[in-house]
This record gives C-alpha cells, structure tokens and sequence, in this order.
C-alpha cells in the first residue's frame, strides 16, 4: 500500500502539467460550489434573521405577512394605525419586557423613514445577538434630528451635519409634497448591518409628530400614515418567551382597537420558503459545475492512459496483479480529488477573508469566514467521493485489458 | 535427472475473441540453468509464448509446469504472486518508470511483493557493481542511454533471484559491440543465482552463444502449418 501510495504520487509528479491542470479547474469548481453555498446561506441568514430578539410585531388588524412586510421590509402599506393608548397598555403590560414603536409612511429620496424612539436603537437586533452600532455621531433622539443608515449615507453622500428634507406619505419615490420647512440635521451614521436598517432613516416620534401636525394645517387631507399620536405598528419583546402564544391571542382579542400580532421568525421563514426557488436554481448551477469538472477529470485520466500502458506493462511483468494497477488508477484519481478539495477550500476561505468587507458593504451580505466547513461537509464529502469514484473508469479499462491482452502494448 | 524448469504438453492459448489458438504447443522441456534462444519472425507469437510461461496469460488447454508449479491450476492472482515469485522480465526497450531513480527502479519488485529489501543487499550490490551502475543508482532513468536502461532492467530482473528469466529482444536495440558483452553478462549473472534464461528474437546472430537453440516455427504447431 505504501509502494502505491508513493508511487501514485510520483506518477502524478511526473506529470506535472496535466495533473496540475486537472486539479485547477476541479478545485475551482469546488471553489464555485462552496462559495454559491456561502452567498446562499448568507442571503438567508440576512433575509430570515433581519430582525431577531423581537417576539412579536403588533399593528391594527391585518394579514401576518402583510404586517411583517411592511414593518421589518418597508414593502406594502398599511390601512390603519393604532392608538398611542393602545400602545402604552402593551408597553406596560406585565409579561412585557421592552417595546419598540414604529410610525411608518414617510420617506426620503427612495429610502424610509422610521419614526420611533431610543429604545430602537438599545433593543433591535438582527442575526441573533447583533444590535445596532453608530459609526460616527450618535443616535438622534431632539427634534429634527435625523440618524441615518449606511446604504443611505453611501447612496446619497450624507455625513454628520447634512440637512435632509423628508417627503410626506411616501416611501418608494420622491414625494409630491415635501416638508421642506423643516430641514432635519443628520447626527448620526449607523454601521452597516446588512438589513433594511442600512436603507432607513430614523427619527424621534416627537419630530414626526411636529411635521405632520403643519402639513395637516397646510393641506386638511387624508393620510394613510401616522399622526395624532398614532403608531403604525410596534415591536415587542416578552420577559419570558414561554408566553408569547398567550400575550398574540391577548393582543388578537383586544376588545379596544382589532389588532394584530405576528411571530416575526415564524412569518418571516414562511417567507423565505417562498423564495426557495432561488435558492434551487443556486445548488443546482453549483452541481453543474462539478459536474462538468468531474467528466473532465475522467476524461484526462482516460487519454493519459494510452500514454500509460507501457507503465502498466512493466507493473504487470514485475507481478503486479490487474486489480493492483486497477487501485493505483483510482489511488491517483483520489489523490487529485483530495488535493482539489483542499485547495478550493482554502482558495474559499482566503478569498472570502479578502472580499468579505467588500461583499458586505457593496451587497450588504456577511459571508461567514474562517474554516467552517458545517453546513459544507455535505457538498465536500460527496466531491470526495465522486473523485474518488470517477477513478474507476480508467481502472475498469486497465483492469480488462491487463486480463485480456497481457503486456502487449497496442 | 533433475526436473524440468519448464513443462509443457499440448498447450493452447487462443486470445479472447480470436478465431484460432495464437499459441499451440504439443511439448517442450527445458532443464533448470539452461539458456535458451528461441527465434522467430516478429508477431509469430514469440511474446505471447513468454506472457504464457510468466502466467500474465492463461492458457485454455493442456500442461504447463514453470519452476515446479502446475500454471493451469492457479487463479489469476496466484499467478500474479507465482510471477512476482520465480519470473524476471525484460522487454525490448522502456523497462523503466520513467518517473522512478535507477535503485527504485531496480528495487521495485521487492516493494511490490511486500519483501524486506535487506533480504536482497548483498546480491543488489553485487549486480549493481557487475552492471556498472554504481554511479548512476540515483540518477533519473530518464537521462539514461538505451544501453544503461537495459542494464537496470537486468538488475531489476535477477534482484529476486528467479528461476528464469524471460527475455524479450532485449538486445535489439542495442549496437552489435554492446549486444555480445551484455548478453555474457547477463549469463553470468544469471548462472549465479542458477537462473534458466529464455531469450526470444528475430534476429540469430546471437545463436552460438546459447546451450540450446529453438526455431518458434518447429515450436508452435497451428503457425508452422503443420499438424492439427
């Protein structure tokens, strides 16, 4: 075993520029695979875990997926809002631990504008245990004060200081009516999270209050969003998880005011399990690759055979026994598997260590770094076998002819 | 008298898909340190004949006894081991791995078989002086002449001390100066260690320096035409 280890090895040395080549384009596409694999987890991980620690999510009366949508993805609207009293009897509710309130609906040039209080910024967390973290300034909780997102500090320009002009009643595009009598001065930048927070802009619910109560005067009209010490929705955590299905029927049953309250983890999976396909056509494209990859390795073993039949020849007049040249065949085409897959996955590991702040702050994904193979070992092991599986081609064929042919060299 | 190295009696081998036994053979005994030089034209099945005695190749009928081993009853690893065990081989050229030194190359046999090479130093030595390969052990055998290589064949080919050995015009590419004084050699090696030596080729220049001389026509019954 160990004269066929080595001389495996030789073999293989010897042939630098084919072998080499092989396990280029076989660890690159492992290369490929892991790293789909990682874009994939991290869209996940950014979509379902982009709010975490939040038990519930309350709002008036609505669908869940509309709520969750509309507060945690700033898509869809919301008909009604619900009243600041309603939102103290929860906030001091017994089994509460903290709140969050929102009041939603307005915007600046494509980007939201949340309007809530300090406790957004000391209690939302994404991704398990991640909270929110200035990188300059800090979080603005006067009047007129405005802390802003990462990707809207990146799009639009915006440092501390920056006047800022919010839109009235819309989020998605530049508003027809601007509030442009009060300016809002950016004091603080957040870090980026890699979450709708990146793309929001945040103000305190006194501020907003302000605002609308003028543009009311100005216009007397209907609006779809939050005024007269109303809240749009608003986030809640319990002391105790164990409680959360008896506080959403509570809240459910509210006699005051229909409202609604969601498990935003469970929603917001559903959610994803909608987008899977994305995820498919991902490992699919992956699974290709190596495919391709494999067939190609068997295809260059197979031609280098005909170089190697005086090779085999020799080891078969030595003694050497059809299934012994048989092994070496698969023994080289694992030694190429191995060496492939230990080099796509070091290739991985050191891209993504390189491009990771780069990814994060041009995508807003978290590749997760480091040699974590986890959820990996899946895809690597049946490389692996493959590989290992691919050498049998060539070796059914020396096997055959080393039986039926003897040493002749055709 | 002692036995026979070499027994055969009314052999046949007919290649896998082959209409007629390219190898038919009625009888032939060749005794223990005999040399013998059987010759033939190329492609009369002179090489099959030695892939035969080897066990590479299983004959379909008839008797076949090499170093006291009855062939025919031996399953096709037990043939690989009896090869591995009593046979040395050279062809006519590219004997060597090409990506092994001249001493892997030459120790080879004993790794593949599992033996201890220690069993083997003194006669290794030996053969690696009469050879003239002392200084080239760790040398590539890629940078080796034609006649160096064949050389190292002969080392690797007597190391195990086989009870013959099978020789494919070994020679041929050799130049006629060089082709006398390495078959002496390689007889007088062989007569160390009591090795019987078939030697096949085309070419009978080299006649007079065998024991016993065999036309492969007379040999094999189905190419001569002669009897059925």
């Amino acid at each position: 075993m160990k004269t066929f280890l080595s001389l495996a090895f030789k073999s293989l040395a010897h042939r630098k520029q084919t072998v080499g080549l092989t396990v280029l384009s076989l660890s690159l596409s492992l290369f490929l695979i892991l790293s789909v694999e990682k874009v994939r987890l991290a869209t996940e991980k950014g979509f379902t875990q982009t709010i975490s620690q939040t038990d519930l999510i309350v709002g008036a009366r609505t669908g869940p997926t509309n709520l969750i949508l509309a507060t945690v993805f700033n898509r869809g609207t919301f008909a009604n809002n619900i009243k600041e009293s309603t939102f103290d009897h929860w906030k001091n509710h017994p089994s509460v631990e903290w709140t969050i309130p929102l009041s939603l609906g307005d915007g600046h040039r494509g980007f939201r504008v949340v309007g809530t209080s300090e406790d957004f910024f000391r209690h939302y967390h994404y991704q398990g245990q991640l909270g929110l973290e200035m990188m300059e300034g800090a979080w603005g909780t006067g009047l007129l004060e405005v802390t802003i997102g990462s990707e809207v500090a990146r799009t639009l320009g915006y440092r501390l200081g920056q006047k800022v002009i919010i839109d009235h009643g819309v989020t998605r595009d530049v508003g027809m009516l601007h509030h442009d009598d009060h300016p809002f001065k950016v004091v603080g930048l957040l870090r980026p999270t890699g979450t709708i927070i990146d793309q929001s802009l945040f103000v305190s619910l006194e501020s907003l209050e302000t605002l609308h109560e003028e543009s009311k005067e100005e216009e007397e009209g209907d609006h779809h969003h939050a005024h007269d010490h109303e809240l749009t929705a608003f986030f809640l955590k319990l002391k105790n998880r164990i409680d959360v299905l008896n506080l959403q029927r509570e809240i459910n049953n509210f006699k005051t005011e229909p409202l609604s309250a969601v498990i935003p983890s469970v929603v917001v999976n559903e959610l994803w399990q909608t987008l899977s396909y994305v995820e498919k056509a991902l490992r699919l494209l992956g699974f290709c690759i190596l495919g391709v990859s494999l067939l190609s390795m068997v295809s260059i073993l197979m031609a280098t055979l005909n170089e190697r039949r005086r090779e085999m020849a020799i080891l078969r007049a030595l003694g050497g026994s059809p299934f012994q040249l048989a092994s070496l065949l698969v023994l080289e085409s694992s030694l190429i598997t191995f060496l492939s897959l230990a080099l796509g996955l070091l290739l991985q590991i050191l891209i993504i260590f390189v491009a990771q702040d780069w990814v994060k702050e041009k995508y807003g994904l978290f590749l997760e770094s480091g040699g974590s193979i986890g959820s990996d070992w899946m895809s690597l092991l049946g490389v692996a076998v493959l590989g290992c599986m691919m050498g049998f081609v060539p070796a059914w064929k020396v096997y055959r002819t080393a039986l039926k042919d003897g040493l002749s060299v055709k | 008298m002692a036995d026979n190295t070499i027994e055969i009696k009314n052999l046949e081998f007919t290649y896998s898909g082959g209409l007629s036994p390219a190898l038919s053979i009625s009888e032939l005994k060749v005794l223990p340190g005999q040399k013998v030089f059987i010759y033939g034209p190329s492609g009369s099945g002179k090489t099959t004949l030695l892939e035969v005695l080897s066990g590479v190749l299983e004959p379909q009928k008839g008797f076949l006894k090499v170093a006291g081993v009855d062939l025919l009853g031996l399953s096709n690893s037990q043939r690989d081991q009896f090869r591995a065990q009593n046979i040395g081989y050279v062809f006519q050229t590219f004997n060597l791995l090409p990506y092994l030194t001249v001493i892997e190359n030459i120790e080879l046999p004993i790794h593949l078989t599992g033996k201890t090479i220690k069993n083997f130093q003194g006669w290794q030595k030996r053969l690696i002086e009469r050879l003239g390969l002392v200084d080239l052990i760790d040398r590539s055998v890629q940078n080796l002449s034609v006649g160096q290589q064949q050389r190292v064949a002969v080392a690797r080919a007597l190391l195990g001390k086989p009870a013959i050995l099978l020789a494919d015009e070994p020679t041929s590419s050799l130049d006629s100066e060089n082709r006398e004084s390495f078959l002496q050699l390689l007889f007088e090696l062989a007569k160390e260690v009591g090795t019987t030596v078939i030697f096949v080729s085309h070419d009978r220049s080299l006649e007079p320096l065998f024991d016993r001389c065999i036309p492969f026509s007379e040999l094999n019954r189905d190419l001569s035409g002669v009897v059925k």
